[in-house]
């Protein structure tokens, strides 16, 4: 007896690991999110080799969407070098044959963890949150078909005593990442939990975003040019993280999402937290030309 | 209706406010309303009085299009509504019971978030109606639960840290904040302790004064419904057995139950 006897005789993937029937489910529930943006459209969700709630939404959307010339872009809170954004970066071109990169401009698909890269992306690229908690209602309304039925009556109140509630307490918006965001002014959507920072990046964009949540088996969408305004109140304007006067202690970047970072004795670096714009920036100071893009903020401020 | 028109001649010459016609509703076999029919005009207090299963809170869901009859008519006299408010859709229904109906339930958690702040209760009433400025629900916040004499520097605890007497003045804030054309009250003082009853009473009385506020007053409480109410309905098993003006009603009961309930609280 040899352990090949035992096994089933190899088998070749489908392309791209999905087989054809999910990445056909995937196709049209897409296709659905994009016609109605922000609504959250249920999928069925398939296996594949890491687990829930490490990214598997965003691996079977990116998955459905990638073909030979597909050039992937992969990051995990902004960085494309952490454990768990480089294992799937790996398994992408090793199922697909695609490219992969680190520089935003090159890639045509990205898909991230809690960030959306300060390079602005153009109409060619497609964006791939990976979300742990779509449903924005889920904090007020535990019942999920009463809060399905609030979505259809556009029902959106107890959000907003949730941010009256804050001010209340804090005197001021708490809310920090997965800010409720409504979306063509019809469903409001977590934006997955990208910093405040990030969600005006979202508001009439040139790309397509797709969200997609594995362990919850819902997909929804931010289709280019698509209004995405996080809820706030009249005379309460929305304020995004205060970084715009901070510095990055490794590329001496100024005005984008830091990262902060504990130092001995006391005290904080930070670190600019989209690291490949960091990197950009040293190859620059050391005399390399690499081209970097527009960005959505300049000097701190959001370019609109 | 004689005595009425003797005593208040201004309200028969006025349209109703509300009348529902011919309300039935079972469950199951459990005849909860059997063919109720009543009106109440503008400014006044209609009390319904009667026993335990009486159909008393199933008529006043009604009132609040939280539920619909199997037959029988709704109607508000109020611009934009159908005839007959049942058929209004759910989404309808609930966007004219935010602006225009304001409830009191006999359960404060029925009717409250209770770890929100009690101002927060309030002001989600204005969020459903629309409102977005942070400065007025705040503002209006507070006007309504001083208007419901309910202690201000209290207004940003939330309810299950308040007396039960407290929690009813918070439920009484949200449903008049809007100001309502129609205010519903269930059972609103049952289970306090008589002397935060009457503080109670004594608020609604003057808001009703002030305001001259439509009410629909529900208790199996007499007492209740004698300091409160304008006419009373007795209902019993479903039916209205009797309905007239409130001295009439309690001085010169018609009806043998009504008789009965009159003499055992005497
Ligand atoms: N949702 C329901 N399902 C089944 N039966 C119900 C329901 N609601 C009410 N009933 C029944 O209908 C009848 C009338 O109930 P209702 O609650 O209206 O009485 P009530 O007069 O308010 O009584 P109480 O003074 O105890 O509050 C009762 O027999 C009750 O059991
Ligand atoms: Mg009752």
């Amino acid at each position: 007896m040899t352990l090949a006897s035992l096994t089933r005789p190899w088998r070749a993937f489908s392309y791209g690991f999905l087989d054809a029937s999910a990445k056909r489910e995937m196709r049209r529930k897409m296709i659905k999110a994009v016609a109605v943006p922000g609504c959250q459209m249920p999928y069925a969700s398939r296996e594949v080799p890491i687990a829930r709630g490490w990214g598997t939404g965003g691996l079977q959307v990116t998955l459905t969407l990638v073909n030979p010339k597909s050039v992937v872009k992969v990051i995990d809170q902004g960085a494309d070098d952490s454990v768990n954004a480089a294992s799937i970066r790996r398994f992408l071109t090793r199922v697909s044959g695609a490219g992969a990169t680190n520089d935003t401009l090159a890639a045509s698909l990205i898909q991230s963890r809690h960030r959306i890269p300060e390079e602005k992306l153009r109409a060619d690229q497609i964006l791939i949150l990976q979300v742990p908690n779509p449903e924005p209602l889920r904090p007020v309304e535990p019942n999920m078909s009463a809060a399905r039925q609030m979505h259809a009556d556009a029902d959106y109140g107890r959000l907003w005593l949730t941010l009256y509630e804050q001010i209340v307490r804090s005197g001021r918006v708490m809310q920090g990442a997965s800010y409720p965001s409504m979306v063509n002014g019809r469903h409001v959507m977590s934006p997955s939990p990208i910093p405040r920072w990030d969600v005006p990046k979202l508001h009439m964009a040139d790309h397509l975003t797709i969200l997609s949540a594995g362990r919850e088996k819902r997909i929804f969408a931010v289709p280019p040019h698509t209004r995405v305004e996080p809820l706030v109140f009249d005379d309460v304007p929305y304020r995004v993280e205060d970084h715009a006067g901070l510095t990055c202690a490794r590329s001496g970047l100024t005005g984008y999402f830091m990262n902060e970072i504990p130092q001995d004795g006391g005290g904080s670096a930070h670190e600019v937290s989209d690291s490949e714009l960091g990197v950009k920036a040293i190859r620059r100071a050391e005399g390399e030309d690499p081209e970097i893009g527009a960005t959505w903020y300049v000097d701190g401020e959001m370019q609109r | 209706m004689t005595a009425l028109a003797k005593a208040m001649p201004q309200l028969v010459t006025a349209e109703p406010l509300m009348r529902f016609d011919s309300l039935s509703k079972r469950y199951g076999p459990v005849v909860a309303l059997d063919d109720v029919s009543a009106h109440v005009y503008p400014g006044e207090v209609l009390g319904i009085v009667g026993e335990s299963g009486s159909g008393k809170s199933t008529l006043l869901r009604m009132m609040n299009l939280q539920e619909s009859p199997d037959a029988g008519t709704y109607a508000l006299d109020l611009p934009d509504l159908p005839p007959n408010l049942f058929d209004l859709d759910r989404f309808e229904r609930r966007m004219l019971c935010a602006r225009r109906i304001g409830i009191v339930y006999q359960n404060p958690h029925q009717g409250l978030l209770m770890k929100n702040s009690s101002s927060g209760n309030v002001a989600e009433r204005l969020l459903i109606a629309g409102e977005r400025r942070f400065h007025v629900l705040r503002e209006k916040a507070r006007g309504a639960l001083d208007a419901s004499e309910f202690p201000l520097d209290r207004m940003d605890a939330p309810p299950v840290e308040l007396s039960g007497g407290m929690q009813q003045r918070v439920q009484l804030a949200k449903a008049i904040a809007l100001e309502p054309a129609l205010l519903l009250l269930d059972e609103p003082t049952t289970g306090l302790d008589v002397s935060v009853q009457a503080l109670v009473l004594d608020t609604l009385k003057r808001l009703q004064q002030d305001r001259r506020m439509t009410m629909v007053l529900v208790s199996h409480d007499l007492g209740v419904i004698r300091t409160m109410a304008d006419r009373v309905m007795v209902m019993r098993q479903g039916k209205v057995v009797e309905e007239g003006l409130a001295d009439q009603v309690f001085q010169d009961p018609q009806h043998a139950y009504t008789q009965q309930l009159v003499h055992a609280k005497l």
